[in-house]
């Protein structure tokens, strides 16, 4: 394995912990679709952030792109309680406009904006390894990327190990959790903080839609294979890690995105654990005959 | 300016086909788009959309060529099998719904992309416009794609006209459509093959990341104008046309632009303006009602404390300053200045040097609201044995929504009282 | 028939709640004595779960107020309990009983700290009176529908409040559990805590409660078990609404009017 592989492999696999373990809670709240459209709003952010800060400041612009991720949550929630759109065309009108507002602005400011459209969803993983950092006497301390991504995870680490049973509570029953005075609504926007901070960390090395794969993937998967929430948020990082590695030998023998082959192999995870898991898979289900009335509707009743 | 003149005037055939193309793509989506979007399965229409761009890769794969119908075919068949996998690992699995279309939209979005960028490695000429699907390029409809996908743009609507009464009842209450012998499940195979179609054609102007938005956007918009499915459904095809013949336009005048960002972006701002602006259901129209109610009832409470005020001496017609009036009140009145003169070109009130005096039609009206506020309180203590000391911060909402017919009733039930339960007078009707 | 008591563990004060702009609970006065085992009835839709919400701050009010202990909420959240129904969650949410269980300490710990062997050992202690011990470490998916009430009513045990709101304990689980259940809460009532029931079985309300609370969208009566649960009382409870407050709640939602002209302040 050659160096870039290793960081690409490496850049991977930290933007898969980061996003697997906020997954966790998005999924256990059902709240997946707000992932994904918050993944698809911080574009606008993104685009206006490199218009202004340029790529220096790098913490500004991510905390300013991230806010912009908070604010169509809050756009969301307006357009439901406020005007009383439908929950659901309230998330997919929200976040078709604000992505559109995105590529639009990268249209129109093409030749100041380092972003083309086809990256804004699968990414350029395979480029982290070019945009070295370097220290001021010249020393080569790595790819940019892995270092912003890597602040990202210690603070979502630290976020998750300090609040977590606050998190774990509002997740779960947050009736009771108000009950018990914590405020549901402080944890949801600190939650939904963090979701955004990820994209935007994560978005110029895999994309819009990788981190929704990300997101839901591994812990979809690692859902069905423990019944305790800290082993899913270790399991949901491992599977993230390991379909990274994939992901990047699959893309190089298709010579196809490394972002793409990634989300290929998180589906290859799924199946998997959908069918073979000794707790919750088809498999154990039919044998249990838990599966069995159920599956009959199922087969009958189309989603659409 | 010219530009848009040369547009406008169609005098260009290519232009003509694009623009009409267009329109029938858009409406066509925001037409099964409202069925969507009232069976509450908006999000799923994101999950097909983006579960076609693999479809249209293999399609490329297996035969080389970018034909329309090969195409449609390969995308209409990834696009119904993820709905298929989403309804398969909702109903064998613990993964709720959200989840399960979250998961299906990403891998099956990313199986294309790994498609996608290997095909575009790959060196085979044939493939420059593919990407085109990402986010759609109306201009680049021509010849025999646009004839095929108008087709089946046109088959779509014949068939939601055709259909429109079972699709309807469909949407409002499935269960009684069952009980009438309407044949449910092949109505909801039908609409589900036809929202798949819808998506496939509409991703040749918008692209494959943005088709949600040409479902449920423009129902999401004429929802606000009407309540009748009808008008609805009509309404949302007439917006959506509108913004897919701009697309047509933008994709005309700056080749260079994506076509489906401006055209979602065109949708967006008409249904924000919807949300905010629409007759009745819109934001403002609500805030707006809202205030008129908050200065009826400001109107109201200063001819009631004007009518309290000549209670304690029995000469109503006497006149007192705004400052009187306030230190009757237990509570302040909003906007109090506007009011007084409302009231007084109402003819209610009447001004003199030593301040404010009902009038005669201001009396009576006083009255009513009085006799309202006090039968009221009797009915909370007789019929709900509410203390009595409590009675009367509830009266002084209710005493300004009854009805007369409400009155009515009222005075029968409490048998045509002539006192409140603070023993004070209710004044008899005039 | 609404009675009264001196220095009440509760007090509810010309309290109204809407729901999406109707009112669904009418300006309800009610005051519960201490080391009581209080019974809320009520038909369908009546108001009984919106009440229990309503006093432990879940819904907006739009007039009047509450005491518990004489004090505000916030100044005695720790020492109240609340108990949601069962179907409020998703038991298909990766956690053990034992988990839930040690949830009703998370009050106690403030904000950083996490819960340890002292939370543990109070958790597996609430499991034990509720005769859960041996299921702590069992997924909660896979107990029945009585286990999963005993686990909320462990959870709620581990807070070790003076006062405990429960929504329906008593909903799908079976005779044996039932019987578990109340003997557990007169023991609680011996202890000197007043426990709060949302109930909708008049025929064991006689035998279960000590007091009792009569809902159907007002209050029409809160008093001892035998002055309240009357055949006149009971009739106007079930006996239909009152079609007038019906017709303006209506009113009220469709004429986009407010419930009250302005916000409720605490006296």
């Amino acid at each position: 394995m050659n160096i870039d592989a290793f960081w690409i492999i490496f850049t991977g696999s930290l933007v898969a912990i980061c996003c697997s373990l906020l997954g966790c809670f998005l999924i256990l709240r059902r709240m997946a679709m707000v992932g994904d459209a918050i993944s698809h709003a911080v574009l606008p952010g993104i685009v206006l952030a490199f218009l202004f800060s340029g790529s220096r400041e790098v913490w500004t612009m991510l905390i300013g792109a991230a806010a912009l991720g908070v604010a169509c949550t809050f756009l969301i929630e307006f357009f439901h309680k406020k005007a009383g759109v439908q929950a659901d065309a309230s998330i997919g009108v929200t976040f078709t406009w604000l992505f559109a507002l995105g590529i639009i602005l990268i249209s129109v400011y093409a030749g100041k904006v380092d972003l083309d459209q086809d990256c804004v969803l699968y990414g350029e993983i395979a480029y982290v390894p070019l945009d070295l950092w370097f220290t001021e006497s010249g020393r080569n301390l790595g790819p940019r990327t892995v270092w912003i991504i890597g602040g990202v995870l210690l603070i979502l680490v630290l976020f998750i190990s300090f609040f977590y049973k606050q998190l774990y509570l509002t997740s779960f029953d947050s009736a009771f959790a108000a009950a018990i005075g914590i405020s549901t609504t402080l944890w949801y926007y600190l939650l939904m903080s963090a979701v955004s901070l990820t994209t935007v960390a994560a978005f110029e090395s895999v994309g819009a839609i990788l981190v929704v794969a990300l997101m839901v993937g591994p812990p979809a998967t690692a859902y069905l294979l423990t019944d305790d929430l800290k082993k899913m948020l270790l399991l949901s990082s491992g599977l993230g890690i390991i379909a990274s590695a994939a992901g990047f030998y699959l893309a190089l023998w298709l010579n196809g995105s490394v972002a793409g082959a990634i989300s290929a192999v998180i589906g290859v995870q799924f199946t998997l654990a959908f069918v073979f898991s000794p707790s919750h898979g088809i498999i154990a289900r039919n044998r249990k005959g838990l599966a069995a009335p159920r599956m009959a509707e199922a087969t009958v009743e189309p989603v659409l | 300016m010219n530009t848009l003149w040369e547009f406008l005037s169609m005098s260009d055939a290519n232009v003509r086909f694009v623009t009409i193309g267009s329109i029938l793509l858009a409406a066509s989506s925001a037409v099964v788009g409202c069925f969507t979007v009232l069976r509450k399965r908006a999000l799923v229409g994101d999950a097909v959309a983006h579960a076609v761009l693999p479809g249209v890769c293999l399609a490329f794969l297996f035969t080389g060529e970018k034909n329309p119908l090969l195409l449609l075919l390969g995308s209409f068949v990834t696009g119904w099998l993820s709905l298929v996998l989403i309804d398969v690992i909702r109903a064998n699995s613990r993964i709720k719904e959200d989840t399960a279309i979250g998961l299906v939209l990403s891998v099956f979005f990313g199986i294309g992309i790994l498609f996608l960028t290997s095909i575009q490695h790959s060196g085979n000429e044939n493939q420059s416009g593919l990407d085109k699907f990402l986010f759609g390029s109306a201009a680049a409809l021509v010849g025999q794609d646009l004839i095929t996908f108008g087709a089946v743009a046109l088959l779509l609507l014949l068939s939601v006209l055709l259909l429109y009464k079972e699709f309807k009842l469909l949407s409002f209450d499935p269960a009684y459509a069952r009980t009438i012998g309407l044949p449910v499940k092949g109505l909801e195979l039908l609409l589900t093959t036809l929202t798949v179609l819808a998506v496939v054609v509409g991703i040749q102007s918008v692209g494959v990341v943005l088709m949600s938005a040409m479902l449920i956007t423009p129902a999401a918009a004429a929802r606000f104008w009407t309540d009748r499915l009808g008008v609805m459904v009509l309404l949302a095809a007439a917006m959506s046309s509108l913004c897919g013949a701009a697309g047509a336009f933008v994709s005309f005048t700056a080749p260079a632009m994506p076509t489906g960002p401006w055209i979602v972006m065109l949708l967006s701002l008409l249904a924000i303006f919807s949300f905010v602006l629409a007759p009745k259901k819109g934001i403002l129209a609500r805030y707006l009602l809202q205030r008129r109610i908050r200065r009826q009832m400001t109107r109201e409470n200063i001819l009631k404390t004007l009518f309290h005020l000549g209670e304690a001496t029995g000469e109503y017609g006497h006149s007192y300053s705004k400052q009187q009036i306030l230190e009757r009140r237990q509570k302040p009145l909003l906007q109090m200045k506007n009011s007084l003169h409302t009231l007084r070109r109402k003819g209610l009130i009447k001004k003199s040097r030593e301040g404010w005096a009902l009038t005669e039609a201001g009396k009576k009206e006083a009255q009513r609201v009085v006799r309202l506020h006090r039968l009221w309180e009797l009915y909370l203590t007789e019929y709900l044995h509410v203390a009595s000391d409590h009675v009367h911060e509830d009266a002084e909402t209710i005493e300004h929504v009854l009805t007369p017919e409400l009155e009515k009733r009222l005075e029968e039930l409490l048998h045509y009282p002539t006192a409140d339960p603070h023993h004070t007078q209710i004044p008899q009707q005039p | 028939m609404i009675q009264h008591v001196k220095d009440p563990v509760l007090e509810v004060h010309d309290l109204t709640v809407s729901y999406q702009r109707k009112p669904v609970l009418w300006d309800v006065d009610l005051t519960l004595p201490s080391q009581a085992l209080v019974g809320i009835i009520g038909p369908n839709g009546a108001g009984k779960s919106t009440l229990i919400k309503a006093i432990m701050g879940l819904l907006p009010l739009n007039s009047g107020f509450v005491e518990l202990f004489g004090k505000s909420l916030e100044e005695v959240r720790k020492r109240v309990s609340y108990v949601p129904q069962r179907e409020s969650v998703d038991w298909d949410f990766p956690a053990s009983a034992l988990d839930v269980a040690m949830m009703g300490t998370y009050g106690q710990l403030g904000l950083f700290r996490r819960p340890g062997a002292r939370e543990k050992k109070l958790a597996m202690e609430a499991l034990e009176k509720v005769g859960m011990q041996d299921f702590a470490q069992r997924q909660i998916s896979q107990l029945s529908g009585g286990q999963q009430q005993r686990v909320f009513l462990a959870r709620a045990l581990a807070q070790d409040a003076d006062l405990y709101l429960m929504d329906e304990p008593f909903a799908g689980v079976d005779i044996a559990t039932e019987t578990a259940i109340i003997q557990l809460l007169r023991q609680m009532r011996e202890a000197g805590k007043t426990v709060v029931v949302v109930h909708h079985d008049l025929q064991s309300a006689q035998d279960y409660f000590d007091w009792v609370i009569l809902l159907n969208m007002r209050l029409i009566a809160s008093g001892p078990t035998d002055e309240t649960l009357t055949p006149a009382l009971l009739e106007k409870t079930y006996g239909g609404r009152l079609t007038e407050l019906s017709r303006v709640s209506e009113l009220l939602h469709k004429k986009n009017f407010p419930i009250r002209e302005t916000k409720p302040t605490r006296k």
